[in-house]
């Protein structure tokens, strides 16, 4: 064996510098990402932070939210996102159970799965005009915070089963046949092997809730959220605002609103996002670190 | 008695069938045939499996020995491709017209190809049976545990580690496990599906041994690929080929040059398979 051998033929050489080219295509592309991630976070810090005061979380708006705080659209956003995962949570795990483990593959099962993907496509401002209709005039909840949490839950419904049902079905088969093996029911079998393994999806489920819940603006303006109110609520059937939808107004429909206040607004909504979903991630991180078979 | 614990229903056999059946008889089963879909597993077998017996079934892959077993245990709840006709008498009942399957896959353990522990810890492991079947008091929970392990073999390899989880036991030690978990129920029968396809020949062994101290208290079945195994254990066995029942004898007479059947012969004497 000698060493010309080694030497790349010239098919072999331009097979090589094209690998070498897309290697660098493909990472500068993917670095092209950081880029809106970095620029949209450092505008927010550099022009909303200073004004992110103790202050402006715990004051209330003042003149259209022209001046004052968020204290009341901070509040608000924190009832309707934790009545959207109230809500979404045990439906959208009850309904990937079914689909995962009890479901038969026939046209009802079918018909279920295209609808989930169907009701995952329809655009908010729909989900919006649904919520009216049927939850604040058919169930007759007026405009409240239980209209616009049960109309984000039914957005965020489609994720909640997906991410559910796929991590249950990453569950092996042989540990089903075990337990049925063994005189388990259906349900026991769940309950004991099953749901216990599924922690992660279900963990996913939740942080996309969270994150839709409280950057949608659409689905809650018709449902529950208002332009300006000085109360904290009291119970699911007052109205509230929110952050989101403070974000439009103060950006597009207040006049003479301070330059720094948007942007504050902003950064607190990607704040909220943020912490909460890093809980969830700490924990979802933590049940996967942890190999069991 | 089992004939009890399957709720109501008369134990004496409803149809016409003439043929008086051994004295000690624990599975009768006649005419088996079983389909997935239109795909036949299992073609009109009639065989029947003595009390404290091990009976082997022995034959190549896709003969239906596993279709069988799962018969047994009623599987074809969870299966809904699967298709079983025919009778299969346990204890004199027919299973199928049993409602309370859950009582009957209690009576019923079974051992898989591959070791299934279960993402609990050993301890759980084991006690889970008992505890779907209504144990709640921790020290015969303990009682159990630690009696079905050292009848697996393996209590002496955990015994300081039991809070571990048994999905990451090496794969002997998890088959062991699985037959301790199997033996938690405090099965009349005992169904093992190639148990030793995972497992160490040192392990193997300490399992046949297991076997045999068994079957004084409870009858077993034991599918297997190999033929020796068969006959270091089974006192009776059965060849299955091409979805059928080809032969049943005595193990020994049939290893010993009484196997009428051609196939069997050849199937015995490593020819194929």
């Amino acid at each position: 064996m000698t060493a010309t051998q080694f030497q790349p033929s010239a098919m072999e050489g331009r097979a090589m510098s094209t690998q070498r080219l897309l290697r660098m295509g493909f990472l500068a592309v993917t670095l092209l990402l950081l880029i809106p991630t970095f620029l949209i976070l450092g505008v927010l810090i550099f022009e909303g932070g200073p004004g992110l005061t103790w202050e402006f979380l715990t004051a209330k708006p003042r003149d259209n939210g022209a001046s004052g705080g968020i204290a009341t659209a901070l509040v608000g956003t924190i009832w309707l996102t934790t009545t959207a995962l109230v809500l979404a949570l045990p439906l959208g795990v009850a309904a990937a159970i079914y689909l995962s483990e009890y479901a038969r593959d026939n046209w009802l099962t079918r018909t279920i799965n295209i609808a989930i993907v169907n009701l995952a496509g329809v655009p908010s401002i729909v989900h919006a005009l649904f919520g009216v209709g049927a939850f604040v005039y058919f169930m007759q909840f007026g405009k409240s915070i239980l209209a616009a949490g049960a109309t984000l839950a039914v957005m965020t419904l489609p994720v909640v089963i997906v991410s559910t049902r796929e991590s249950m079905q990453a569950v092996p088969q042989a540990f089903r046949d075990a337990c049925w093996n063994m005189g388990a029911t259906r349900w026991q079998t769940i309950w004991r092997i099953v749901l216990p393994n599924s922690g992660s999806g279900i963990l996913t489920g939740l942080i996309l809730v969270v994150c839709r819940a409280v950057g949608e603006t659409a689905p809650i303006m018709f449902t529950g959220a208002v332009f300006l109110r000085q109360l904290y609520p009291d119970s699911v059937f007052d109205k509230c605002m929110a952050l989101s939808l403070h974000l439009f107004n103060v950006s597009t429909q207040v006049k003479d609103v301070p330059a720094h206040i948007p942007f504050s607004v902003a950064l607190l909504l990607v704040l909220v996002v943020l912490s909460m979903n890093s809980v969830a991630i700490y924990f979802r991180m933590k049940l996967r670190g942890t190999k069991k078979w | 008695m089992v004939d009890t614990q399957l709720e109501s229903a008369a134990s004496n056999d409803p149809g016409g069938n003439t043929a008086a059946p051994h004295p000690d008889t624990l599975l009768d089963v006649r005419n088996l045939t079983i389909h997935y879909g239109d795909k036949p597993a299992l073609k009109n077998v009639t065989l029947d499996v003595r009390r404290n017996e091990i009976f082997g079934i022995i034959g190549p892959a896709n003969a239906g020995k596993t279709s069988f077993l799962r018969s047994l245990n009623r599987m074809d709840e969870f299966v809904h491709t699967m298709n079983v006709d025919g009778e299969i008498l346990f204890a004199g009942r027919d299973l199928s017209t049993v409602r309370n399957l859950y009582a009957l896959r209690r009576m019923i353990g079974v051992v898989f190809p591959l070791p299934v522990g279960l993402p609990l810890s050993i301890y759980d492991n084991v006690a889970l049976a008992p505890r779907l079947s209504g144990v709640k008091d921790k020290a015969e929970l303990d009682v159990i545990v630690e009696r079905c392990l050292t009848r697996a073999a393996l209590w002496d390899e955990v015994k300081d580690r039991l809070k571990n989880l048994g999905s990451l036991l090496s794969g002997g030690q998890q088959q062991r496990l699985t037959i301790a978990r199997a033996l938690s129920q405090d099965p009349q029968l005992l169904l093992l599906d190639e148990f030793s396809i995972a497992v160490d020949p040192v392990t193997t062994m300490r399992i046949e041994e297991v076997l045999k101290e068994l079957k004084k208290e409870m009858t077993i079945i034991l599918v297997t690929n190999l033929v020796q195994q068969a006959r270091r254990l089974a006192k009776r066995t059965a060849f299955f080929l091409g979805s059928e029942c080809v032969e049943i004898g005595e193990t020994e007479h049939l290893f010993t040059g009484g196997a009428k059947n051609q196939s069997t012969i050849d199937y015995l004497e490593g020819r194929f398979g």
